[in-house]
């Protein structure tokens, strides 16, 4: 039963949900603003468009799916940080592969 | 052979008999289902990386920048972040013991994510429709595969969630609806974030 309170301090509050909500509206309406009417230079707006990806990705993760430091999530974010570094392999490595082998054929 | 494997039959009922506080087994049910997700994340990551390798293969056909309609993937995104957050009013009203606040909040969520599937399925009905289906060209195959998988994944959650509606309204928040309700809350708001890759890598990207 203790462990079943401690646990409910993961399913977060109104206050926690409106947080996170109100941090993904700014971080979606942004980029969709700067791609929608171009002010900066296209390389800027990639990279902030990228950037407030991966920021609204951890603010999901943080507030929507309460993932922390807690020693409850310890096996959550382990298995999520080894996702990760397969998703990075599986993805950089492809694009490599791909883009190589493109580049190559056409040089020839 | 058989021997070995009475013995461990044996020991694994042992180990249950002995394990017997119930609200551990919904905790290891959640954690198997967060397992399945991150599963789930490299069958979509390897799907983004098919999209990027074939989106500049368009076949004399359009491209992003011709078909994208961006304040409509913008009108998508808000039902899909808005389903995020009532779902998450449903769990809280879950803790608290409020059965009609938790069907409450069920079915806005379920409305906003049909809204969003009504969306994407008129989207790919528009596109189709121009001449520009899956078959078109290696571009167009990418973005229905990944779109599409994400769109069903989010049908199988809106039908996961009626069930639930029912399952709760028959049987009340029982401690195996809370688990089932746990797992779906994570599938529901992994789809969200799935769907922030899909508006930056496909519309965003394709668009800019």
């Amino acid at each position: 039963m203790a462990n079943a309170h401690s646990d409910g301090a993961n399913h977060g509050s109104v206050k926690s949900y409106a947080i996170g909500f109100i941090l993904s509206v700014i971080l979606t309406v942004i980029p969709f603003g700067l791609v929608m009417y171009p002010s900066l230079p296209k390389f800027t707006t990639l990279a902030i468009v990228l950037l407030f990806a991966v920021v609204q990705v951890v603010v999901h993760l943080v507030y929507f799916l309460h993932l922390d430091r807690s020693p409850a999530q310890r096996n959550n974010v382990t298995a999520l940080v080894f996702a990760a570094l397969v998703i990075v392999l599986l993805v950089g490595l492809s694009l490599w592969i791909m883009f190589s082998i493109h580049t190559e054929m056409m040089a020839k | 052979m058989s021997n070995l494997a009475t013995t461990a039959g044996h020991a694994h009922g042992h180990d249950h008999g002995h394990d017997d506080h119930h609200h551990d087994s919904g905790e290891t049910t959640v954690f198997g289902f967060w397992l399945y997700l991150m599963t789930d994340c490299i069958l979509f990551a390897s799907i983004f990386a098919v999209y990027a390798v074939l989106v500049n293969n368009v076949a004399g056909g359009p491209s992003g920048h011709d078909i994208f309609e961006l304040p409509y993937v913008l009108g998508e995104t808000a039902l899909l972040l808005f389903s995020s957050i009532t779902y998450g009013f449903a769990m809280l009203a879950l803790f608290k013991g409020k059965k009609q606040q938790v069907l409450f909040w069920l079915g806005m969520t379920f409305l906003l994510g049909a809204g969003f599937i009504a969306m994407e399925i008129n989207e790919f009905h528009l596109l189709i429709s121009e001449g520009y289906g899956p078959s078109r060209s290696g571009f167009l195959s990418g973005f229905f595969t990944l779109v599409g998988t994400h769109g069903l994944h989010v049908t199988s959650g809106l039908i996961w969630m009626a069930i639930m509606m029912y399952q709760v309204q028959k049987n009340g928040l029982t401690s195996t609806n809370k688990t089932r309700l746990s797992c779906l809350s994570l599938f529901w708001h992994f789809l969200d974030v799935v769907w922030i890759c899909v508006f930056t890598v496909v519309y965003l990207m394709g668009t800019l």
